[in-house]
């Protein structure tokens, strides 16, 4: 009896592996992109837009929640199969993972009480710039604002910062226009404050968009993926997704 | 493959001191503070007298019963929510991330130290305090010279393992903004995309301090704890 239900797990365990879903990781605390609705839902542009690459590829997908700074090591000790998570496309990232085509491309910019500073690295000298941990908004300061005397502070999440925004910790963030228009600007705790300064320009530490990231060598999810992305954008449901979170087009030029 | 070519760059290397320095000024500090506040406090919590003892019984239950990061959290996020603390005098300490940490770890390591020594002074012996009484010793003397002097002696051998499992909660210190050297390793981690080695150099440093003070301890130990020691001769 032992044996045959022991045949009998066996058998299910194999079949199920044949329709292993692909496992998708993401930090869900990036408004619009990706974050949890009232009732804890993941949600957002990303999720959504993962959703249809996988209808396209006829793929099964699930999600895994991860912490921004670790999403990478998540992703190469196999804690799940791709990164849907608003990455943006580097070239330091690309020693560590595999990169499809870009799926949108949105700028960063400074975000800081409206009128208090004029945006520039000087201008910033003595103040406190919140970042993500692991962003490229992180390096961006790092590179730009520390130099100018400005105190670089890290968080575990957007949100965290925008917490210390409100509560007059930090005196400027850098983050994607687009998260920090949706994730604090319009919000209550945004008012009186605005994007100063600029779009932030270095290719080298921003990239050309957001892409999805595979473990390196993994060249059959990522074509698979590269040719979904190629396929929403002609059938329509690309727009579709975009035009339920932007007025603009999120693909870039 | 482990690669420590990264961790041994200077800027990365000055990365890790700047966060030694600020592990150790934050165990320091709430060490010294916790301590000094535990002493009146086990006092008060071993008193016969339920008005004194009972508030200090409610302050060691809920600081203990608690996790550290969830006192962290609301010392440093939760009350920043609030336009009364921010508007009042005490934002000014509670806006930086080096007193919120400091607060949570003292608070922490003063509950903790408090049911410690209230132990020790339970435990005293009661010969030592009838011989106290009968030298004519009031309270606040018997106190002075015979209890506490006995008990925080007594204490040392646990006192010891606080003080080094308070070394590790310092690292809750980088989920603030703060760099130490669970932060620096934080860093190196998420800039290289290395889980190993920027977090096996940080627990070497964690090793080698927890090394210095076992080492302090024991020598404590052979000094003040000599008249409990088995005779050698």
């Amino acid at each position: 009896m032992k044996k045959i239900t022991l045949l009998a797990a066996l058998v299910a365990s194999g079949l199920a592996h044949a329709a292993d879903p692909i496992r998708i990781g993401v930090d869900a605390t990036y408004e619009p992109f990706a974050y949890k609705s009232a009732d804890g839902k993941l949600v957002g542009f990303d999720i959504d837009m993962a959703n249809a690459l996988c209808a396209q590829m006829k793929a099964k997908c699930v999600f895994v929640e991860q912490e921004w700074k670790g999403i990478i090591p998540a992703l190469n000790a196999k804690k799940y199969d791709a990164i849907v998570s608003s990455m943006s496309i580097t070239e330091e990232r690309k020693k560590a993972v595999d990169f499809t085509s870009k799926y949108y491309h949105t700028p960063s910019r400074l975000i800081a009480r409206a009128g208090s500073v004029s945006g520039t690295p000087d201008s910033l000298k003595g103040k406190r710039v919140g970042v993500l941990k692991a962003s490229t908004q992180e390096k961006y300061a790092l590179k730009y604002y520390q130099p100018a005397g400005a105190t670089v502070v890290p968080y575990n999440s957007t949100q965290q910062a925008y917490l210390d925004m409100a509560a007059g910790r930090l005196d400027a963030t850098v983050a994607d226009s687009v998260e920090g228009s949706t994730g604090f600007l319009k919000k209550p705790e945004g008012k009186g404050y605005a994007f100063v300064g600029p779009v932030l320009k270095d290719e080298a530490i921003f990239g050309h968009g957001a892409g999805i990231a595979v473990r390196k060598g993994d060249d059959a999810l990522r074509n698979n993926f590269n040719k979904a992305i190629v396929d929403v954008r002609k059938n329509g449901t690309y727009k579709k997704v975009n035009d339920k979170y932007f007025a603009f087009d999120a693909y870039g030029e | 493959m482990l690669d420590f070519a990264v961790v041994l760059e200077p800027d990365n290397l000055k990365l890790y001191g700047e966060g030694l320095l600020t592990t150790v000024k934050l165990l320091v500090i709430s060490l010294a503070c916790g301590l000094a506040a535990s002493v009146p406090l086990a006092v008060l919590r071993v008193s016969s007298n339920r008005l004194a003892s009972l508030p200090v019984w409610g302050f060691t239950y809920v600081i203990r019963g608690t996790p550290m990061l969830l006192q962290l959290y609301l010392i440093y996020y939760g009350l920043s929510q609030f336009a009364l603390v921010r508007e009042s005098a005490a934002w000014a300490l509670l806006s930086d991330a080096w007193f919120c940490a400091m607060l949570a770890l003292a608070i922490n390591t003063c509950a903790y130290t408090t049911e410690m020594l209230a132990g020790a002074l339970r435990a005293t012996s009661h010969g030592e305090i009838e011989a106290a009484r009968s030298m004519g010793m009031n309270r606040f003397t018997l106190y002075r010279r015979v209890l506490l002097p006995s008990a925080l002696r007594r204490s040392l051998p646990a006192y010891s393992n606080e003080v080094v499992m308070m070394l590790h909660a310092t690292s809750l210190a980088s989920t603030v903004t703060l760099l130490d050297i669970t932060g620096a390793a934080d860093r190196l981690y998420s800039t290289y995309y290395m889980p190993f080695e920027p977090f096996i150099a940080a627990a070497l440093f964690y090793l080698a301090l927890t090394w210095l003070i076992v080492r302090l301890f024991r020598r404590f130990e052979r000094r003040y704890l000599a008249y409990l020691a088995p005779r050698t001769h």
